[in-house]
């Protein structure tokens, strides 16, 4: 090789920066997690790196007991499930006219979708609408306003048309209705496209936070990232604070922490499962849509 | 997105076989469609001609839009002339400047450089790691932001003190806003663009490659002449979707991260609507604004769109 020797001399920089990037992206998150384990003697004194100092699981137990946190852990849940099921249903039922062949009016259709991409409605009418919809302080605010992603149908339709149109055309001399093409030939051959989409719904319901502070004014409803939001930034400890922050301002501190890992923990769990159909998808949608 | 127009041809031949005839065969596609439609119209098209409704009446819930008092641009001329108006646009701009500059470089330059670390084990790494905080919520993230930087426990306050250097409250200083915003954002989203990028950039032909080395082109050359055009179309899509937000990205994560200390370089458009529009029920000046900026945005990406159709092969339509 020619360019050896500078070639060498970069790519030892290359793999070094590359090193101190992903070292940026841990850090965080590693620092969250030993903070969270850590007596809060070595917390207030900043001694703590990415490993805990003074091993403990007191700031757990403490969140752990208090219902609130409980109560919105299972709407998350709630939300995440059926939020899921609602986009992936509404989604796949447009996606698939879109990635048929041509016929009327699927251009319109498919302008209805992306135009949407390109313009926000709005905080105020869309607020007015959901109250009007009498969706306001209901479980409906938060399933169904966001429950269309344009961006996620567009990569279904990208997957389904990944499959041979030879095959659909097969099942429909068989006598095979649009449902039966869809639901018995071309969801199953689109497994891995149903995954990666289902999981972009579900992180992003599970993350969202904003529909709840809209729309949700019965504490009993909202969802982890609410509660999260009060304790963890605007320090407003007003439920918790018989439990949480009564006397000792440490305990908050690394109790805030452990909200954090709480509230977070089920993603990073299934993050490394399925990171790889999130690359494949995203593979996918780039390449052909 | 870009191959939308692909099949333009057929449709035109298939319109000849009648209309009637086709809408009998394709009636099951538009039930399926019907669903997603209803969700589009009520959701995204309403809200939009309902934010103009809105803003020239004086909207008031019980009354009803028709039994409002029409008021014209009354609420528009009010925003206008407002003290606001010039610092929520110089911050909108400012803020959306930085993401389209740095913020949309980042991710460009991650990919090319994990694109020179060829198909290893490391550049999966890499990219797994690096993708990791786009899981992470913005609540989270900027809960993060908030205890590192705290004056008093944060990590970045305890590494200035253990230098000598005094302990600050960066998210109270206005002139630090702009910065921190820009780079929780990078860290947020950049291993995630950075993917589209290496699709993009897996793209390329290794003759291409060939071809470039033996009319002796170096390292340089080739990027610049060969991966910097190949990934053109993804770039200039990338940022024709990113202009057409431009007025609005970020303003829910904004809400979580200001402090009235710090309006004068955090309160942009988005929150401004948010504070007087759903804090204050100013139903009609919130949807004036609200307009405002969607049809700026609007404006600015037909505008981008225009532009990329003249100079580059690619657009969005």
């Amino acid at each position: 090789m020619r360019d050896s020797k500078s070639r060498i001399v970069f790519q030892c920089i290359n793999y070094t920066f590359l090193f101190l990037l992903m070292v940026a992206a841990l850090y965080p998150v590693l620092y969250v997690l030993a903070a969270s384990l850590s007596s809060f003697e070595f917390l207030a004194q900043g001694k703590v790196g990415i490993i805990p100092r003074g091993f403990t699981l007191d700031a757990y137990k403490r969140i752990l007991s208090y219902p609130m946190l409980d109560r919105a852990y299972l709407n998350t849940f709630f939300y995440t499930i059926a939020g899921t099921f609602i986009s992936m249903l509404l989604s796949v039922l447009a996606a698939y006219p879109l990635s048929r062949r041509p016929f009327p009016g699927q251009k319109l259709m498919s302008s209805v979708v992306v135009v949407a991409m390109l313009f926000s409605a709005g905080t105020v009418p869309t607020f007015l609408v959901v109250t009007k919809l009498h969706m306001y302080n209901t479980v409906w605010s938060i399933l169904i306003p966001t429950a269309v992603s344009s961006f996620n149908v567009v990569l279904l339709k990208s997957f389904f048309q990944q499959i041979p149109y030879e095959l659909e055309e097969a099942a429909s001399l068989d006598g095979c209705s649009q449902m039966m093409i869809l639901f018995r030939i071309i969801l199953p051959l689109s497994m891995s496209g149903l995954v990666t989409v289902g999981l972009f719904y579900a992180v992003a319901q599970w993350n969202s936070y904003f529909p709840a502070m809209l729309y949700l004014r019965d504490r009993a409803l909202v969802p982890i990232q609410i509660i999260l939001r009060d304790i963890v930034i605007q320090n407003q400890t007003n439920e918790l604070s018989i439990d949480l922050v009564n006397g000792s301002d440490q305990i908050s501190e690394s109790a805030k922490y452990a909200t954090i890992v709480v509230a977070t923990i089920p993603i990073m769990l299934v993050y490394p499962f399925v990171q790889k159909y999130f690359v494949k998808g995203i593979m996918v949608g780039s390449v052909k849509g | 997105m870009g191959n939308m127009g692909r099949r333009k041809k057929a449709t035109g031949d298939q319109m000849k076989e009648g209309h009637k005839l086709a809408i009998k065969k394709y009636l099951p596609l538009y039930i399926m469609f019907l669903p997603v439609l209803i969700y589009y119209v009520v959701f995204r098209y309403v809200p939009l001609i309902f934010s103009f409704i809105i803003s020239v009446v004086k909207y008031q819930p019980a009354k009803g839009i028709l039994n409002s008092k029409f008021v014209g641009l009354e609420y528009y001329q009010q925003f206008i002339s407002s003290s606001f108006f010039l610092r929520l646009i110089r911050n909108t701009l400012a803020i959306n400047f930085l993401q389209l500059t740095v913020g949309f470089m980042a991710p460009i330059i991650l990919a090319l450089l994990l694109n020179e670390v060829g198909r290893t084990r490391y550049k999966k790494m890499v990219q797994t790691v690096t993708y990791l905080p786009n899981f992470i919520s913005s609540v989270v993230v900027v809960g993060m932001v908030v205890m590192f930087l705290s004056p008093s426990t944060g990590l970045v306050n305890n590494i200035r003190s253990t230098f000598g250097m005094e302990r600050m409250n960066f998210l109270t200083e206005p002139g630090c806003f702009w910065i921190i915003y820009t780079l929780m954002t990078i860290w947020q989203t950049a291993g995630y663009t950075a993917i589209i990028y290496l699709a993009s950039l897996t793209g390329i032909s290794s003759d291409l490659y060939e071809a470039a080395k033996i009319d002796g082109a170096g390292r340089w050359k080739q990027l610049w002449y060969v991966t910097l055009p190949g990934i053109s179309t993804t770039i200039v899509l990338m940022f024709l979707m990113k202009v057409g937000r431009v007025l609005d990205v970020g303003y829910e994560t904004i809400v979580l991260m200001y402090n009235p200390s710090i309006y004068s370089t955090s309160d942009v458009i988005g929150t401004y609507v948010y504070r007087r529009g759903i804090l204050n029920g100013e139903y009609s000046f919130g949807s004036a604004v609200g307009f405002f900026q969607s049809i700026i945005g609007l404006l600015l990406v037909v505008f981008a769109n225009k532009i990329a159709k003249k100079y580059s092969e690619a657009s969005l339509w």
